[in-house]
């Protein structure tokens, strides 16, 4: 069985393929992950809550950079991969197909999104393959420092007026189910999990992170004061666990087919951006290689 | 407003209205790398506002702090220069935005150091490093784009010559730069001029660029006098404060 594997050593290719679709999907989720936050960075409430949004979606582009760097070790180049996100080859997570309506849904990214992102990616620190290993031991960190800050928003929103506190509940009504969908169809209907789990590029079932999710998620949401959307939560204490009610896996599989509330808008952001971005790109490659080229006449 | 408290009034609305601008680009860059130095510019900028607003409104002395100033004042009551508002166009004429307005930045914060009032010799010294990087890496774009390709080239030219007319404003002098200067407080905006156009005009050269052709000023903004675009950009950045009065956040 495979320990920790560097790019120079032999791998199957099918080891190989499965590596970069997760690493580049987890790339192109932080990219466009950068679009629903950023859409409020303008409008944060004090300059405090801006200057902590502003850092925390530049965390993400960088959490995208690495993660870009590390799957380019396996030999698959940031813009094939680029190319594959806007021709719609290359998946993203499906909560950034939802749309952020306002300010109380900054806090429920950060507490939720984030909070899901890190159980899914925690494991991963000590995934097989080195680069993607090391990239996320450094992303985790900044992830629970996200996590914070929103669960932190979200605080205050709920002990504030009663017209905040109602925002706050409103956005945890409209992300709990998308988050609860991050950890991926349930066991039974996960295609990949048990060749990842053999690989050891995924160390726990879907079923398995959610529920652990939905277990420390609940009793953060009561301290607050706002009430998690399901009728039928209960604490069952023969698992010592919480039972939840069923996921609406039908809307979970039209997200992932591209049929996400804001998918279209998400996309067009992206396309629109790297199109109107090619001239800039375009102009930094003529003046390196000009550059590059009066280097070696000079020499 | 105390003349002083004006003073930082200014320095602060000049960071906050630029970093609103840049922020817009945020998720919209033409690279990852670029948009992650957008944004880390505009961190700074948003840093540097907070620390002249919080001046201002303890000089001021009626209990005003940094975010009522931010977001609580209509157009009349800004007082950053025009050039920041400017909307950030094409790449080419957010860099131009950006080049003119950090060497000015830049030459007032090396000086600002080392004014007597320490209060604002502090900040200036904190943002001095700051407004380093960002002339360096809007220089670096300015000759990246005007070298670059045909169609960069005519981009660049193009957001120079928009942002030109409001260069001027950064330079003119008044009662209340000069109650600074005497105050300690202050910088001679005037005796810059010429410094910038010799950095301005050093990076233009290495770009195979010419400066744009002369403007007379266009002025107004220290006093409140500003372009149609302040309203629109102050809605969107007061919309939360202004819908929920009284709310903390
Ligand atoms: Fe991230
Ligand atoms: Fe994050």
């Amino acid at each position: 069985m495979m320990n920790s594997l560097s790019r120079k050593d032999w791998m199957p290719e099918a080891y190989r393929k499965t590596l970069v679709r997760q690493m580049s999907q987890h790339a192109h989720s932080e990219i466009v992950g950068m679009l629903p936050e950023g859409n409020w960075i303008t409008r944060a409430p004090n300059l405090r809550r801006k200057a902590i949004l502003l850092a925390k979606v530049q965390d993400e582009g960088g959490h995208g950079l690495y993660l870009y760097a590390a799957a380019e070790t396996l030999g698959t180049s940031r813009d094939e991969m680029i190319e594959a996100l806007h021709s719609g080859k290359a998946k993203y997570s499906t909560i950034f197909n939802y749309p952020t309506l306002t300010w109380a849904d900054i806090g429920a990214i950060g507490w939720l999104v984030d909070g899901a992102a890190i159980m899914n990616q925690v494991p991963l620190q000590r995934t097989s393959y080195g680069p993607y290993a090391r990239a996320m031991v450094r992303i985790c960190k900044e992830e629970s420092f996200h996590q914070r800050q929103g669960y932190e928003i979200m605080m205050h929103l709920a002990a504030g007026a009663a017209e905040q506190k109602r925002m706050a509940q409103d956005a945890l009504n409209r992300w709990w189910q998308p988050s609860l969908m991050m950890f991926g169809p349930p066991d039974d209907q996960s295609p990949n999990t048990e060749q990842s789990m053999r690989w050891r590029i995924k160390r726990d079932t879907n079923d398995a992170l959610r529920q652990k999710f939905v277990d420390i998620t609940v009793p953060q949401a009561e301290a607050i004061g706002l009430t998690v959307p399901d009728p039928e939560l209960k604490w069952n204490e023969a698992r010592g666990s919480y039972d939840f009610g069923a996921v609406d896996w039908e809307e979970f599989k039209a997200v992932v087919k591209g049929q996400g509330p804001v998918a279209k808008e998400r996309m067009a952001a992206r396309v629109k951006a790297w199109e109107e971005g090619a001239w800039v790109r375009d102009a930094a490659r003529a003046h390196a290689a000009k550059r590059a080229a009066a280097k070696q006449a000079a020499e | 407003m105390h003349a002083l408290a004006t003073h930082a009034l200014r320095l602060g609305d000049d960071a906050l209205i630029l970093g609103q601008r840049l922020s817009e680009w945020c998720g919209h860059a033409p690279a990852l790398e670029i948009d992650l130095s957008l944004a880390n510019i505009a961190l700074d900028c948003v840093g540097q506002a907070t620390h002249f607003l919080a001046l201002a409104g303890a000089l001021e002395g009626q209990g005003r702090d940094a975010d009522r100033l931010a977001f609580h004042r209509d157009v009349m009551d800004f007082t950053n220069c025009l050039l920041v508002e400017q909307p950030n166009g094409d790449f080419a004429q957010t860099i131009a935005r950006q080049f003119f307005f950090a060497h000015y930045q830049h030459l007032l914060f090396e000086r600002m150091q080392a004014v007597q009032d320490e209060r604002f010799a502090a900040i200036a010294a904190k943002a001095v490093k700051e407004t380093a990087y960002h002339a360096k890496l809007a220089g670096e774009w300015v000759i990246r784009l005007g070298d670059g390709t045909e169609e960069s080239r005519a981009r660049m030219e193009r957001g120079l010559d928009w942002m030109w007319r409001f260069t001027g404003e950064l330079f003119a002098m008044d009662e209340i730069d000069s109650a600074a200067i005497d105050a300690g407080a202050g910088v001679d905006k005037a005796a810059l001029h010429p410094l910038w156009d010799a950095r301005i005009g050093a990076v233009l050269a290495e770009a195979g660029l010419a400066p744009p052709a002369p403007h007379r000023p266009v002025l107004g903004g220290r006093i409140g006098r500003h372009s149609e675009h302040l309203g629109h950009l102050i809605s969107d950045m007061q919309f939360l404060q202004r819908a929920y009065p009284g709310a903390t956040w």
